[in-house]
């Protein structure tokens, strides 16, 4: 049996992995992280797993891709501008129809920003970040067990759609303390390599790993396999949590630390005056929760959306996307590591619900 | 219940040691816990500060705009962190280094000479753990013989001796007040 | 075969039958076929995994037999580490212009080397880019005209050409590194045996293993095969001198 553990977020994340049965880490330092490589270069070596420092992000996703190649579970974790450079990547990874588990603990941008908390890289990761048509799967979590649970599922649907997916969590979520549950460990030696990996030619016809085509048709076929993929992701992986949100006038879309923090908000507004206030909060963030929103902005209830980011707007724009904008979509963002207090998040919320009387 | 507190010093007083144990403690009694560290730009000699909640319910928003509890180990803490204490919260003071008083009226001040309990203790450096010692009297977030536990585990490897001082050091700041 | 007659040539079974897309004259296809009868005399056909990354060569992904990974633009070091680093058995490979070895792919190359990283790079250097149509490489040589230095490469503007087994030989990691040439059956022959004496660096576990390969470029050079092969005895040659630079004890 289990038990709770109080474990640093970066750490955890390492840890989790692990049980994922993840034996390979290659990674580069960067600040607000390195927590995760350090933990890692420790754990790796008792486990039997390797862990290398690379000489560049540049140099770490390939290494993962080549370990993904192979028919291993392998993972990185970095930060903004870290994430930036592994995008040429994540663009072969998702075209060679790779699994690759990221860790982006976000900070404040552009440029070299800072390092407090953000999560200015939406835009990022949920839009293909890279070169040419391509998704990567992005799930964010609030607090760290549930940090904890979706690293699991990260090397799950990564496995299961040949697809790099990106766990975007942010510098608070990498720094704070908290008791976790490692539900299960999974033992490496139980995972075969794939058909397709590059294992050396026993018995089989050549296996390559490609994102290469020149000719067009060929080309064209491989980009439809990829999007009939991404359609049935889309269909079928969506998660989101709502608080109260198909019974509310006004709907906070929020996620990550974000969505926490407004989950306070919106629990003190409930109790204290009874508002009518809910959250829906995407976990998945690419594939976006898009049913969901049009549902709420369909319903005659609900008056307006707010949306909360520790961004200058970006998550909205889907909010405004998908709502149809049925109904007024509102915004309250904060940049350069700051985080907004729910005593912030509240006063937005009563501007929302005046303006929506 | 929610007990929440800021402690605040500058780095090497343990302040992020504060906030662990008093993580580590509540887990040990199945609360729920949250330890937020925040450092300045500099790795030692600067100003440190952590937040950390420990709750029989999950636990929210880390982020506090005041605070039920405020410790301040040094003079800049004070200065910066006074005014942030909630209404009749509790603000700690380590008067063995911060020789000003609180003006406000609206909330208890404990000044507690913490440096000169932990050298009475065996070690200037236990000064933090006496100050989770009072805190830990006047908020009860966890039992004392739970958080004896945690510092024997956490002090376990720096031998017997240390154990034995951080031991005394809680026992003086429990039995301050 | 007749009774009596003796076979002393036949193709490798490591090569696909798939015609070749490599401009006539270039040295692509011997520089592979000295490749895979090495792999094919070694019997490695079912540990062998090679990276390919970006430039003519990277046409090969349908060349070999064996298992094959495309990779980024000088990144095959690094994609190379994930693979052997995943499955050691494997035997691993990169293929690799100079372009992509000596300009873009730097620091993969320099760090992979000086890890000891146990892979094995065939580097093959012509001294310009192909596949984009003939700029100039960190290896052309001073005063070759490309479409990126029309009036000749020049030291005070575009540096000097980069020595790539001679800087990689003064690294603690590699176990092997030779340069050799295409330019005439003996040297095709002592390519042949330096690829050999590579693959048995990482077969015995020395750490990295390079063999340089002097190389041609008819179409992008403006000259007729004939003339490209003069170009490498008479130019290249002088200036990347062909010898073993690291070899260590036990190859």
């Amino acid at each position: 049996m289990s038990e709770k553990i109080l474990m640093k977020g970066a750490e955890a994340i390492g840890e989790a992995a692990i049980k994922a049965g993840c034996r390979l880490f290659f990674g580069y330092p960067i600040t607000p992280q390195n927590e995760a490589p350090a933990y890692m270069s420790k754990r790796m070596p008792e486990v039997n797993g390797t862990f290398l420092q690379a000489e560049s992000e540049v140099s770490a996703i390939n290494m993962l891709y080549g370990a993904a190649g192979a028919g291993h579970r392998v993972m990185t974790s970095s930060s903004s501008p870290g994430i930036s450079l592994m995008m040429e990547g994540l663009s072969y990874i998702a075209g060679a129809q790779l699994p690759v588990v990221v860790v982006n603990v976000m900070r404040g941008g552009p440029g070299l920003g800072g390092i407090g908390p953000a999560q200015a890289d939406y835009f990022q990761s949920t839009k293909g970040g890279g070169h040419g048509d391509f998704r990567i799967i992005t799930l964010a979590p609030a607090d760290l067990q549930e940090q904890v649970d979706i690293m699991y599922d990260a090397f799950d649907l990564a496995d299961k759609y040949r697809n790099p997916v990106m766990v975007l969590t942010d510098g608070l979520l990498g720094q704070i303390m908290e008791a976790v549950e490692f539900k299960t460990e999974l033992d490496p030696s139980s995972f075969k390599p794939p058909a397709w990996a590059v294992t050396g030619r026993k018995n089989r016809p050549k296996n390559l790993i490609n994102s290469f085509d020149l000719d067009l048709d060929g080309l064209e076929r491989h980009n439809h396999e990829i999007q009939a993929k991404y359609k049935t992701i889309q269909e079928k992986e969506v998660k989101f949590e709502s608080f109260h949100a198909e019974d509310s006038e006004i709907v906070v879309v929020a996620y990550g630390t974000m969505g926490r923090i407004c989950k306070t908000a919106i629990r003190k507004m409930r109790e204290k005056e009874n508002a009518s206030v809910g959250l829906l909060r995407p976990i998945t963030l690419w594939p976006f929760p898009e049913k969901k929103m049009l549902e709420l902005a369909q319903k005659p209830s609900v008056k307006a959306f707010c949306t909360f980011e520790l961004s200058a707007g970006q998550m909205v724009e889907d909010v405004r996307l998908y709502s149809k904008e049925l109904k007024p979509v509102h915004f309250h963002g904060r940049t350069g590591g700051n985080v907004p207090s729910p005593e912030e998040v509240i006063e937005k919320i009563k501007s929302v619900q005046k303006e929506a009387r | 219940m929610e007990i929440e507190l800021l402690a605040a010093g500058f780095g090497g007083q343990g302040v992020m040691v504060i906030g662990q144990f008093m993580a580590a403690a509540s887990v040990k009694e199945n609360k729920y816990a949250l330890f937020y560290p925040s450092y300045g730009p500099a790795m030692r000699g600067g100003t440190a500060n952590c937040t950390v909640v420990s709750s029989d319910e999950p636990i929210g928003s880390p982020i506090f705009t005041a605070h039920q509890n405020v410790m301040a180990l040094n003079l800049p803490s004070f200065d910066k962190f006074e005014s942030t204490v909630q209404p009749n919260g509790k603000l700690f003071i380590n008067s063995s280094l911060i020789d000003k008083k609180s003006d406000r009226k609206d909330i208890e001040c404990i000044y507690v000479p913490s440096n000169e309990m932990a050298i009475e203790a065996g070690s200037n450096l236990a000064a933090n753990i006496v100050m989770l010692g009072v805190f830990l009297k006047l908020t009860q977030f966890a039992k004392k013989e739970t958080m004896e536990q945690v510092i024997q585990e956490k002090f376990g490897r720096k031998g017997e001796k240390i154990v034995s001082i951080n031991l005394k050091a809680l026992d003086a700041g429990y039995n301050f007040v | 075969m007749t009774e009596g007659m003796k076979q002393i040539f036949k193709n490798t079974t490591y090569l696909t039958d798939m015609q070749r897309s490599y401009c006539p004259g270039c040295t692509h296809g011997v520089i592979h076929r000295v490749l895979c009868e090495v792999l094919e005399e070694m019997n490695l056909m079912e540990k062998s995994v090679i990276v390919i990354p970006v430039g003519c060569s990277t046409l090969a992904v349908d060349y070999f037999e064996f298992d094959t990974v495309q990779a980024p633009h000088g990144r095959a070091p690094a994609v190379a580490t994930g693979v052997k680093r995943a499955a050691p058995e494997n035997f691993v490979m990169t293929y690799q212009g100079d372009g992509d070895l000596a300009s873009i792919g730097t620091a993969e190359i320099v760090h992979a080397a000086n890890r000891g990283e146990n892979i094995t790079t065939i580097f093959v250097n012509n001294g310009i880019y192909g596949m984009t149509g003939g700029q100039m490489a960190p290896t052309t040589l001073m005063g070759w005209k490309t479409e990126t230095s029309p009036y000749g490469r020049e030291a005070s503007r575009d540096g000097n050409p980069i020595r790539v087994s001679e800087m990689l030989s003064q690294l603690n990691g590699p176990a092997y590194i030779a340069r050799t040439s295409t330019d005439s059956p003996k040297n095709i022959i002592g390519t042949k045996k330096a690829i050999r004496k590579a693959f048995q660096a990482q077969l015995k576990g020395l750490g990295f293993s390079m063999v340089e390969i002097l190389s041609n470029c008819p179409t992008n050079w403006g000259m007729s095969a004939v003339d490209s092969i003069k170009r490498i005895q008479d130019e290249t040659m002088k200036y990347y001198p062909l010898g073993e630079y690291k070899v260590v004890e036990g190859i």
